[in-house]
């Protein structure tokens, strides 16, 4: 398959789930007069395969609470996955040791939502963006790690003069700037960026897309940008994968995808985006609220809202299916050809 | 009589470190039924506006001049049980968090009942038949059960709709909604602002919509002010602000949305970031971010200049308005 060989990260059948049933004492309960033990789980993710090709920018969208947040953090190895895997150009790389897991760490690199509180307010900027280049590349000359400093400072428009100063001292702009600097500064091949710009202004918001756009084409870098901003995406993303409640519903090229949206869930969003042009919403509603990820709806998560679901939908889970026109979509009524 | 009348309003937040001024020289009318969208990047003044409007300033902020009246009151000299009755009754406010707005010890019908007997002579039986209409209305599933569950049991989008029927409650003239569907994903902000919409429009509310977000003020509002720095830098029709911008810092903000941009091309950014409220330029607050920047702009404050329906603090838009009324003399 084509498609392997230009992977650069490859994300198969991942499952996350998180308890949250307490220590043991918090699952001993009497029932029927019965001691029993409960285990209760978060489903975060339910199966998801995702290859990130070289050089692209792919964005993971959805609502809060999709698990869109969990697929970034599982793939920079920050969270161990509960089954499925991850390789990295190949190699496999979710059950390594975090000595193994070194060189990897250097190529891929990770950008949070909130420079307020990824930023450590007790180090300076110099000291901040000295710290990932020292580790990873211990032979090297102070005079050496002082210029690549500059120079990534000078690449995200951060004055290396203010080098001195403490985080506080910074605009959110101008953290989350410096935030990408600090990922910057290994010269890494893979960045995730967990919704980098939802906590900034419109005007700021465009200056660091702009920022990123410009590393990616300088340092020909891939992203993986999670995002739940769908203008955002439509400008940045060179594909998108929609999830809903754990799954991925649908993945396509951009331009498809805002043009011929396929999947129910996937429609009802698109036409949610509040926007300039038209005058009263014209939207499609969605009934409901999404369910827990605790009880997980059988069949298609998505059955309970969707005005096209049937009772194949409610009990059958579908299965990403690749359409003619290379849109991937997980739907038995787009497989029926009734939606 | 307009339903709201701001003249000149000033809000002062006296710190140890100097007096900041958050609100300067703000004037705007808002008519019975009209609804108002307030736009600005976050500092600009946009939620202070909204909690000046009935006081909730609390120190060191205080209304240093200016005027607000409601329906000819004038509500900044009114005795504090005068503008209790106003408050929540007339004029109703919606906040961002619904967790922070909702009591988490109270059962949501508790809360509704304490609100309508607070202000109502009723029956408390009285009280919950009108808590369950607004419910109803609000578009809530099964009701009844709601009104005695705790906030926390709710999901977002749900306490949302709880705090609008809350606002809904005794039927208020007006109702300042500040951010109402920032903290929602995009399917729950359409519903709740298509909700908002038409409960408006069915009741003749009037609307003061305060948000970051143009998408959500050119679907919703009728008129909108655009904030800069604590002042209003540009008000007009919605739509003629939205399709024809004129003053440069509304015009880089359509401009800096990824909608407006071709795809994978660089966003048109506005260089810069707002400047923080103890140090305002001299002269028109947005000089050092301008293009079109001139030698008066450092020096004097623009003045409102008419454009069509809108009204624009820009020099740019006063020498132009100038060199026409010149050409007429001649």
């Amino acid at each position: 398959m084509a498609e392997q060989n230009n992977s650069l990260v490859q994300i198969s059948d991942l499952y996350k789930r998180f308890s949250i049933s307490g220590d043991l004492l918090d699952q001993l309960q009497f029932k029927g007069g019965k001691l029993t033990r409960r285990k209760e789980y978060v489903h975060a993710i339910n199966g998801v395969s995702l290859s990130v090709m070289k050089g692209e920018a792919l964005c993971v969208v959805g609502e809060s609470g999709c698990g869109k947040s969990t697929v970034a953090r599982t793939v920079m190895g920050l969270l161990t996955p509960t089954a499925g895997q991850i390789s990295y150009r190949g190699e496999r790389i979710d059950n390594l040791s975090d000595k193994q897991m070194l060189p990897y760490r250097k190529k891929m690199q990770m950008i949070f939502q909130n420079p307020y509180a990824s930023l450590n307010p007790r180090m300076t900027i110099m000291e901040t963006l000295k710290e990932p280049i020292r580790f990873h590349n211990p032979s090297m000359a102070a005079s050496e790690i002082r210029d690549k400093i500059a120079e990534v400072m000078l690449s995200v428009g951060v004055d290396p003069s203010w080098g001195e100063r403490y985080s506080h001292e910074f605009s959110g702009g101008q953290r989350q700037r410096i935030s990408i600097a600090r990922a910057l500064a290994v010269d890494p091949e893979f960045i995730v960026a967990d919704e980098p710009i939802s906590a900034l202004d419109v005007s700021i918001q465009a200056q660091v897309l702009n920022l990123m756009m410009e590393a990616q084409e300088q340092r020909n870098l891939t992203y993986l940008f999670i995002t739940h901003d769908l203008a955002v995406v439509e400008h940045f993303g060179t594909r998108v994968a929609v999830m809903y409640l754990g799954t991925l519903c649908e993945l396509a090229p951009t331009k498809q995808l805002f043009s011929n949206p396929r999947h129910p869930y996937t429609q009802a969003l698109m036409s949610a985006i509040p926007r300039l042009e038209d005058n009263r919403p014209d939207y499609i509603k969605l009934s409901g609220e999404v369910p827990t990820p605790v009880n997980l709806p059988t069949g298609c998560v998505f059955h309970g809202r969707c005005p096209h679901a049937n009772e194949r939908c409610r009990q059958e889970i579908p299965t990403l299916t690749l359409l003619d026109d290379g849109t991937q979509v997980a739907c038995h009524g787009v497989e029926e050809n009734r939606v | 009589m307009p339903l709201l009348e701001v003249n000149n309003l000033d809000v002062c937040f006296g710190l140890r470190s100097g007096a900041v001024k958050a609100l300067r020289d703000v004037s705007f009318t808002l008519e019975r039924g009209e609804r108002l969208g307030v736009v600005g990047e976050s500092g600009a003044g946009k939620s202070v506006l909204g909690f000046s409007i009935i006081n909730l300033l609390s120190r060191p902020g205080h209304i240093s001049s200016g005027s607000v009246h409601f329906e000819g009151k004038d509500l900044a000299s009114l005795a504090p049980g005068e503008l209790r009755s106003i408050r929540g009754n007339r004029i109703s406010m919606i906040f961002q968090d619904p967790m922070m707005t909702l009591n988490p010890v109270l059962t949501i019908g508790v809360q509704m009942i304490e609100c309508l007997l607070a202000h109502r002579r009723m029956s408390k039986a009285d009280a919950k038949r009108v808590a369950l209409k607004k419910l109803q209305q609000v578009q809530i599933p099964s009701p009844e059960k709601r009104l005695d569950q705790y906030p926390h049991e709710l999901s977002g989008g749900m306490r949302q709709r709880i705090v609008i029927a809350i606002g809904l409650l005794l039927d208020p003239d007006l109702i300042i909604a500040d951010e109402p569907t920032t903290a929602l994903d995009v399917t729950i902000q359409a519903e709740i602002m298509d909700l908002m919409l038409n409960l408006c429009e069915q009741n003749n509310v009037a609307l003061i919509l305060i948000t970051h977000d143009l998408g959500v003020v050119s679907q919703v509002t009728q008129r909108m002010l655009v904030m800069y720095a604590g002042r209003i830098i540009e008000q007009g029709p919605t739509k003629e602000v939205i399709n024809d911008a004129q003053h440069p810092y509304t015009q880089g903000l359509m401009n800096a949305l990824p909608q407006m941009a071709i795809p994978g091309q660089k966003l048109n950014q506005i260089k810069g970031s707002m400047p923080p409220l103890q140090d305002i330029p001299k002269g028109c607050s947005f000089n050092p971010r301008c293009e079109y920047v001139m030698d008066i702009c450092h020096q004097a404050l623009p003045p409102f200049t008419r454009s069509g329906n809108c009204q624009v603090a820009c020099h740019m838009m006063a020498e132009s308005a100038q060199d026409k009324l010149q050409l007429k003399e001649v």
